[in-house]
């Protein structure tokens, strides 16, 4: 089997799986946690996905392979601003929310079919920072500072 | 955060973990071949890991790998480091790095 890079990160949200589905691809609710970039999407299977900078430069760009609401999204992904991290080819990420009492566990998997990936290790820095910050929005309606403007060491 | 410190307090804990951020995505028996533990030490470790929410699982089929999860020590780095000290704190901890390595060359 081809060896890959993956990351995990497991974090439990005091909401309901539809207000964090919402929070995740709505673009006035993602604004607030992921460095006042806008998503683009029309969330379905085969659909077009990208992420913007305020100033309308294309940060990333993919397509939605899986949709299910409010469970599961998994997308292809790729970095369209940094030409290092573009040369890499596409990631795929999957967000998988599971009720559990009055939280709800979300599972983000980062992975690339490839080892020593520049673009997962990039992802990794930041991927705690935005969903810290989207735990925070969620719970207490206010995201974290660092992740509010573009462009933050968060979002890079 | 009780069950994270918890968790953590243990240094075949923490040698688990450490073996993660080398090799991220680990099943029980390859991290047993780098531990000096018995398998049912090493699983009960784990299941404490995971229960702190340390260690995210992902099962592949029928085996179980296991990741390291950064958000409990993110959360704990939020609540008291905190955003603006973040790069005093690299650059002295950049500092004491390279004045111990210069003493021990």
């Amino acid at each position: 089997m081809m060896k890959k890079d993956q990351f995990v990160y497991v974090t439990y949200i005091r909401t309901t799986s539809e207000k964090l589905w919402k929070a995740l691809t709505e673009p006035d609710f993602t604004r607030k946690f992921w460095c006042n970039t806008a998503q683009e999407s029309e969330w379905k299977p085969g659909s077009s996905w990208k992420i913007m900078a305020p100033d309308g430069m294309l940060t990333d760009s993919g397509e939605v392979l899986e949709i299910e609401p409010p469970r599961r999204l998994v997308l292809k992904w790729r970095n369209e601003f940094r030409p290092e991290l573009k040369a890499e080819g596409y990631s795929r990420l999957t967000y998988q929310l599971e009720p559990e009492g009055k939280s709800v566990k979300l599972t983000v998997i980062h992975e690339i079919e490839k080892e020593g990936s520049k673009f997962i290790e990039a992802v990794s820095s930041g991927w705690p920072h935005i969903l810290a910050s989207l735990k925070s929005l969620l719970e207490t309606g206010e995201s974290l500072e660092e992740t509010r403007e573009w462009p933050r060491e968060a979002c890079k | 955060m009780d069950a994270v410190f918890k968790a953590l307090a243990t240094a075949s804990r923490r040698k688990l973990l450490d073996e993660l951020r080398k090799e991220n995505g680990q099943t029980l028996s390859e991290l047993c071949q780098h531990l000096d533990m018995t398998r049912q030490a090493v699983t009960k470790h784990l299941l404490l890991l995971e229960k702190a929410n340390l260690i995210a699982v992902v099962w592949r089929g029928r085996e179980k790998l296991h990741y390291l999860n950064p958000m409990p020590l993110h959360e704990i780095y939020e609540r008291w480091i905190g955003k603006y000290e973040r790069h005093r704190f690299r650059a002295l901890s950049d500092l004491k790095k390279g004045l111990e390595q210069t003493k021990t060359k």
